[in-house]
């Protein structure tokens, strides 16, 4: 072998790492595939499937009653909307009357779910950039709105508590007096999270500049939810296709242009303002009536397909449901949101350092039973 | 303190007329370290449990209360899981190198917490060379932190251990230079000295401006050297496993974790002689007592280094380049002029003197 | 000279952060939100709605009101649920007719969605508040509902 330092080729070889499915950064067991050159990343490549549970397959078998508390384990964070989605799907093809009460207390605790996931996030998204206090601050808020669920449905993480034709009870009578009280809590508390993470130095010069996504790109990989409204895609489904009460309140489409981790951010930031002035609108009128609305006791859709998009507190979902007029559907999909988030990542986060991938991943916001189902 | 003295007089006495000169003053070196060694591994597990309770009340949560009132012997419950731990190791690993390593981080710690004055006359290592000597010193434990990367024969220790390397080395610049700073208006380098000298008036308030600048890079860079948050990139437990000792389990995971808290306290106690005026007490009200400067000493030495905790569990962390950058663009510039700065208000004399 | 001026705003947005969480210090001893779980068991009081497994009520004769119809096996979508029932002779009409046996709940199995209890047309089972279900033995995890020796209160079937 020829050692001599004129004619050696000192070829640096690129490291291979495994950011294994147990990691403390990856939100969920996810495996990434990473080559990395020193500090700088050159190829990323998530690999999925480690907690598959065929949800699709069991829908085949289950009744269209019984679908909808498999979808609560789905997107974990944001269930009740998950419920939502698939309760509409079935409702609209049986072109059900649905009474306003029911529409209402639905869009409330969608928009509370959607808080809960978001303070969920910010706490986690500061643990990641290494600030670990904001994890405890985020979650005793979310302690509070957990009590509000666990009162009125009965559990505080996977509530099923849509049933097709309405809701599974009705409201606890404290249900109004502790949203009320939550919203006067919470506005005291949001202000803290903009002192201690958003306006620090250090974390603006962590996420400004980093993990750029153009608004092009962020159409054509199908980026929806924060992640494409960070970079300036108005892809927001409550303002496009609203269901629910949502065509009855007035809010602000929040849309950046930068593209980077900071800008994902500051819209997460913003939509919890604009949940919790949903919420003020609705919460003092909530309309009587009826809480659920009699159906068949064996529901039968009609032969055809279905379809119905939500917006949950990570992007679009979508229900897709085949029937052929029997009691089960023949197929049900779920396009999912972190599924066509996740596919952005190998395209942002070349050419940037680790510690780039790991807060734009956060800012990604994805939950990784929703990606595998 | 007449008592202490006469113990270690007659200590002294007696070593010498039992044993020949040299062998009783290599006894008694020997006794004072054994003395310190016992003081300062309970304190260091004492340390790590207030990092624990400090943590918890910024967390909103209660810390360990289980295990003792007060959680007072956790720390205790947790030296002896390690002590009983399998001493584990990789197959390829450098043997040799592999155990020499956490020795030289703990040696490292131990021998810089010889030269402190802990109130007067009450110092193990009185030289004339003494801040030289700790930044000497200080800079030992680098080569433990590159010796336990490379032979743990693992990837990411290694990652882990050249990204300490790099940011020790630079720190310490920054750490020398501040400390330099405040050489100029006491004209000493020995520790003892250097608090006489505080009996004017405290460092920090004897040169202002730039002694209250020197003192904000000097908590900087200390927090730096030390590997603790916002600079624990090599420990980062968010990313790649736990830096550079991954490999390492029980008494020796030990050392490095116990060198780590020793070393905050030395930063802090560095803090406390030179800017804050080491065991004398504000306004000179309790001179007249002097054993109670052990007191002043190590509450000053608390609030640094609860200081030094607060910004740990504010602050997200900075990414390996923007600490070098931090470092050679702001901190060492800034240095260089406040050095300039301070010369010239010491050549005007323009020193606040009580 | 914006050199200067980066420093001084960068030092200030550290303080105020500091700000917030040195004032979460300050009041820690009364703003802990931790619960010293099993020391408070005396007054830890779950809400009225909450899901924690399903029983089912008896009165003072140990009487029920589970007719075993099996529409909750029916709406339950795991098999939490199984019916054992058997034809027996009615005592008061003298006919054959269909009664509970036992009413098997596989708690460990069971996902809490709560289809069983609305099915129920009878409310013979409901929500009780126990979560600590934490057994040795994984058999101690299938219960019977119905006590043995009961019998379906009568009136109930209308």
């Amino acid at each position: 072998m020829d050692t001599s330092i004129a004619n050696s080729n000192l070829k640096s070889e690129e490291y291979f790492i495994n950011m294994g499915p147990q990691h403390p950064a990856t939100h969920g067991v996810l495996r990434l595939l990473l080559t990395i050159d020193g500090e700088i990343i050159k190829k990323v490549e998530p690999d999925l499937g480690y907690i598959h549970r065929s949800i699709e397959k069991m829908c085949e078998r289950d009744s269209y009653q019984q679908i909808v508390h498999l979808t609560d384990r789905m997107d974990y964070l944001s269930s009740h909307i998950n419920n939502e989605a698939v309760c509409l799907t079935v409702e609209n093809a049986l072109q059900l009357e649905i009474p306003d009460r029911v529409k209402v207390i639905r869009t409330i605790i969608g928009e509370l779910t959607r808080i809960a996931s978001h303070t969920l996030w910010w706490g986690v998204m500061g643990m990641d950039v290494g600030a670990l206090t904001t994890y405890f601050y985020g979650f005793r808020d979310r302690e509070l709105i957990n009590d509000i669920f666990e009162e009125t449905c009965g559990a505080r993480l996977t509530m099923n508590y849509n049933i097709p034709g309405g809701l599974m009870f009705d409201i606890h009578p404290n249900f109004v007096k502790r949203v009320k009280d939550f919203i006067a809590h919470f506005k005291t508390k949001l202000p803290e999270y903009d002192t201690l993470l958003s306006g620090n130095v250090i974390f603006q010069k962590r996420t400004k500049g980093v993990g750029i996504l153009t608004k092009e790109d962020a159409i054509s990989f199908g980026a929806s939810g924060p992640v494409g409204r960070g970079s300036g895609y108005s892809c927001d489904v409550r303002k496009h296709h609203p269901y629910s009460a949502l065509d009855k309140v007035s809010f602000k489409e929040i849309l950046r242009t930068e593209g980077d981790t900071f800008a994902r951010y500051q819209v997460r930031v913003d939509e919890m303002w604009e949940s919790m002035s949903i919420i003020e609108q609705l919460i003092d009128n909530i309309p009587e009536g009826e809480y659920k609305v009699a159906t068949n006791a064996v529901i039968k859709l009609p032969k055809g397909e279905f379809y119905q998009k939500v917006e949950t507190a990570r992007g679009e979902l979508g229900v897709y449901v085949v029937s052929t007029g029997t009691k089960n559907p023949y197929r049900v999909k779920f396009r999912s949101p972190g599924f066509s988030n996740l596919s952005l990542l190998n395209h942002i986060t070349v050419g940037g350092k680790i510690g780039d991938l790991v807060a734009t991943m956060a800012t990604l916001d994805i939950v990784v039973p929703d990606i595998d189902r | 303190m007449n008592l202490t003295l006469s113990i270690t007089n007659n200590i002294h006495n007696w070593l010498f007329s039992i044993m020949p000169e040299g062998v009783a003053s290599i006894a008694e070196m020997v006794l004072i370290a054994l003395v310190y060694l016992a003081i300062f591994a309970v304190a260091g597990l004492y340390l790590v449990l207030l990092e624990r309770k400090v943590a918890a009340w910024f967390q909103l949560r209660i810390g360990p209360n289980r295990v003792g009132y007060w959680g007072l012997l956790q720390t205790m419950a947790d030296a002896l899981k390690l002590v009983s731990k399998e001493l584990t190791g990789t197959v390829k690993a450098d043997k040799f190198l592999y155990n020499l390593a956490p020795y030289f981080v703990i040696v490292s710690s131990l021998m810089a917490l010889s030269v402190f004055p802990f109130t007067r006359e009450f110092q193990a290592f009185d030289i004339n060379i003494g801040i030289f000597f700790l930044i000497a010193i200080s800079s030992i434990g680098v080569i433990g932190i590159l010796l336990g990367g490379w032979a743990s024969n693992n990837k990411f220790a290694l990652i882990g251990a050249m990204r300490s390397g790099v940011q020790t080395i630079s720190y310490e610049l920054s750490v020398g230079l501040s400390l330099l700073t405040m050489v100029l208006i006491t004209g000493t380098l020995q520790l003892s000295e250097i608090v006489e000298v505080q009996k004017n008036g405290w460092l920090i308030v004897q040169g202002h401006i730039p002694a209250i600048i020197a003192f904000m890079i000097y908590m900087i860079a200390g927090t730096a050297e030390t590997n603790r948050a916002p600079f624990d990139m090599v420990e980062a437990e968010s990313e790649l496993g736990a830096g550079f000792h991954t490999e390492y389990s029980g008494m020796k995971f030990a050392y490095f974790f116990l060198a780590e808290f020793i070393n905050m306290f030395i930063i802090a106690a560095i803090a406390t002689t030179i800017f804050f005026g080491g065991w004398l007490s504000p306004f000179g009200i309790t001179e007249s007592i002097p054993w109670l400067g052990v007191f002043w000493f190590i509450g000053k030495t608390f609030v640094i280094v609860f200081l030094m905790m607060w910004f740990r569990w504010t602050f997200p962390r900075l990414r390996v380049d923007q600490l070098l950058t931090l470092e050679w663009k702001y901190l060492l510039p800034l240095n260089l002029l406040n050095i300039i700065l301070m010369a010239l208000i010491v050549w005007l004399n323009l020193t606040i003197q009580f | 000279m914006s050199y200067f001026g980066d420093i001084y705003k960068g030092i200030k947005t550290l303080l105020t952060g500091m700000s917030v969480t040195g004032k979460y210090f300050i009041t820690a001893r009364k703003g802990a939100i931790t619960q010293q779980y099993p020391d408070n068991r005396d007054t830890l009081k779950m809400f009225e709605r909450f899901r924690g497994e399903v029983v089912m009520p008896h009165d003072e004769n140990n009487e029920h009101r589970c007719t075993g119809c099996q529409k909750c096996e029916l709406a339950c979508p795991n098999g939490t649920i199984e019916i054992i029932w058997d034809r027996q002779i009615d005592p008061e009409t003298g006919k054959k007719k269909k009664m509970i046996d036992q009413h098997i709940y596989h708690l460990g199995m069971c996902t809490m969605c709560g289809l069983c209890i609305e099915a129920c047309p009878t409310d013979a089972i409901k929500w009780a508040q126990n979560f600590e279900n934490s057994v040795y033995d994984r058999s101690y995890l299938t219960r019977v509902l119905n006590k043995p020796g009961s019998k379906l209160m009568p009136g109930v079937e209308d």
